[in-house]
């Protein structure tokens, strides 16, 4: 019984850091219609830029003190996100698909490279993090307590997410942005603004989803490649451009991610990607996706 | 946007011909390194040569080709391991066999979506094989791989083999030629391919999808093949690198190396016949070469993506093309 609480809880930690680099891949799908595959590195650079900050800091402050570095991982990514957008970003958007992919793709070997440049090859990790919080009891297997409160920044960050989407002016103007640009524009709203915003939200989340692994998991190189397909697995599902679907896409994923785990590991991955191509081929446009 | 004119039949056959003269001579002039440089480029233009029959000929950007070539590849590897083959013309049968089996199951799947739909659903299955071939490792290897031994290899049936201390040199010169045969026998169907009515009709269907579907083609079934057909080319081209690169591992299966052939074809240029296989021997070139000088690689492949993109999305042999039709015009205007 305390087994099954335990990977259930695992499970919602898990679901909570996919929901965070999902939720991002979709707001930038949605507003902008842009599939990002530097998503995952932007994720990679939020772990990197923690440990790191955690590890320089160590030393001088006390551990509980560390937990202020968490933000600056998604702080760091945000920032680099905002440089991204107008520079590179924003000449793509009405230029065919193939070289939006292409173009992030590209993003992407320059982001995975710069990370092995600034950090070189050894695993990073903040696991101080983890232990300043101590384990819980969970009938008689401990549990890090670190796990549960992240579960709860997951579950902050979904909140504050949909209350700032719908029930903020900038929500307003983003959504309307999202649903038709040009008209937006001519309405007066600064439509360039609000895609660099919205890029850089996408980037703050996928940081934050690094910087609430690191202390759990060490950051090592390929995190990020590794990572952007199961996202994509995870918005497929759940539907592009959808931030309901980005959280119940990243619930299904990591509770069979879990339960293939659990049961029979090798197939793991390769049940999920089967998944996705099935909910691909049966509702294209996910379980929340508009109808194009 | 005005076209340029493309070059008669003529002087295209006579540039292609130049072009195998120049390289029959290859191995004569070049060492060992540049020769085995070489035929790494032309199988990996083969696969380019495969992808853009559905990039540049249909419109449809797969991010899912590794699928294939690391099938043909795995084909080659489990083929000799377990069955004891050592026969190259039973490996690219086996490899044909397979990446068509597996181009048809996937195709199926695929061909119903585009555009971004049909990125993600070739991303997702091709990473199905990568997970299996990681992960079943009592089979494949796992990480490790399966080693493919030159020295185990045979040519034409069985009369070409690669015994002895020294037989590395004579295994390049003589697969170089290998490689070569096979490129040309692939450059010449897929050029009957994309010329034929099959080849015009994606096309059509390509530039205008809804006008082609009100003509009676059966879309679905046009992409399906022209799917089927990219998988096989991509899959010969696995198998033959294999013996080459004497070891295949799940890598060929991982995603980055799909985009490897997309990067091909946007290099070279994907609106043309020509230019995924010159941006495939130039890749390789530049691989090679960046990763020679610096470790740090890939920041190089990917400003130069970056810069193409944004800058030349024609590519190499498109932006040239497109220069030289400027050249000509303006000779014509100012006579």
């Amino acid at each position: 019984m305390e087994i099954v609480v335990i990977q259930v809880l695992n499970s919602l930690f898990y679901a909570a850091v996919l929901f965070l680099i999902a939720a991002g891949l979709s707001l930038i799908f949605g507003v902008m219609g842009i599939v990002n595959m530097a998503h995952g590195s932007f994720y990679a650079l939020g772990a990197y830029v923690t440990a790191w900050s955690v590890a320089a800091a160590a030393s001088a402050i006390p551990p509980a003190a560390l937990f202020i570095f968490l933000p600056l991982g998604a702080i760091a990514v945000a920032v680099i996100g905002l440089a991204i957008e107008p520079t590179l970003i924003r000449r793509f958007y009405r230029r065919p698909e193939e070289y939006q992919l292409l173009v992030t793709f590209g993003l992407l070997l320059v982001l995975e490279d710069v990370i092995r440049l600034v950090w070189g090859g050894t695993p990073r990790t903040a696991s101080g993090l983890v232990d300043s919080l101590g384990l819980l009891q969970i009938g008689g297997l401990p549990y890090p307590v670190y796990n549960l409160a992240m579960i709860g920044v997951g579950i902050a960050a979904a909140l504050g997410l949909w209350a700032f989407v719908y029930r903020t002016k900038f929500g307003v103007l983003l959504r309307a942005t999202a649903q038709d640009r040009r008209m937006a524009a001519a309405l007066g709203i600064d439509v360039g603004r609000i895609y660099s915003l919205a890029f850089g939200l996408g980037c703050f989340m996928a940081g934050l989803a690094g910087a609430i692994v690191v202390p759990s998991q060490a950051a090592v190189l390929g995190m990020g490649v590794e990572v952007i397909v199961l996202s994509f697995v995870v918005v497929v599902i759940g539907g592009l451009g959808s931030l309901e679907g980005a959280l119940v896409g990243a619930l299904i994923v990591s509770a069979l991610r879990t339960i293939t785990i659990q049961f029979w590991e090798e197939i793991e991955l390769a049940a999920l990607y089967l998944i996705a191509a099935i909910v691909l081929l049966i509702l294209p446009t996910g379980l929340f996706g508009k109808k194009a | 946007m005005s076209a340029p004119q493309a070059p008669s039949l003529v002087r295209r056959a006579a540039a292609a011909a130049a072009v195998l003269a120049a390289l029959l001579v290859v191995p004569a002039v070049a060492g060992t390194y540049q020769t085995q440089l070489l035929t790494y480029g032309l199988t990996l233009a083969i696969a380019a040569l495969g992808f853009n029959l559905l990039l540049g000929y249909s419109g449809l950007l797969s991010f899912g080709h590794s699928a294939f070539f690391g099938t043909g590849a795995y084909a080659v590897a489990l083929m000799m391991r377990y069955l004891g083959v050592t026969s190259m013309e039973l490996f690219i049968l086996g490899g044909i066999a397979c990446s068509a089996v597996l181009a048809a199951l996937f195709g199926v799947v695929c061909v119903r979506h585009t555009r971004i739909f049909f990125a993600i659903l070739t991303l997702a299955l091709s990473q199905v094989l990568w997970t299996l071939a990681y992960k079943f490792f009592w089979i494949t290897g796992g990480t490790d791989g399966l080693r493919v031994p030159f020295s185990k290899l045979t040519l034409l049936g069985g009369l070409v083999g690669f015994p002895g201390a020294d037989a590395f040199a004579k295994f390049i010169t003589s697969y170089y030629y290998y490689v070569l045969a096979a490129f040309c026998v692939c450059v010449a169907l897929m050029w009957l391919i994309v010329h034929s009515p099959f080849g015009k009709t994606l096309q059509a269907i390509r530039d205008n999808e809804t006008r082609a579907r009100f003509l009676g083609v059966r879309i679905w079934r046009y992409r399906w093949l022209a799917f089927l057909v990219s998988g096989i080319f991509t899959g010969v081209a696995g198998s033959l690198w294999v013996p080459l690169n004497g070891l295949t591992t799940p890598d060929v299966l991982y995603w980055p190396q799909s985009g490897k052939i997309v990067f091909f074809a946007v290099l070279g240029g994907f609106r043309n016949f020509t230019g995924p296989m010159i941006g495939a021997v130039i890749f390789n070139y530049l691989e090679v070469y960046a990763v020679a000088v610096t470790e740090y690689w890939q920041i190089t492949l990917g400003v130069i993506l970056i810069v193409l993109v944004t800058f030349l999305p024609a590519g190499i042999v498109g932006s040239a093309a497109r220069l030289a039709a400027r050249f000509k015009r303006r000779r014509e205007a100012a006579p």
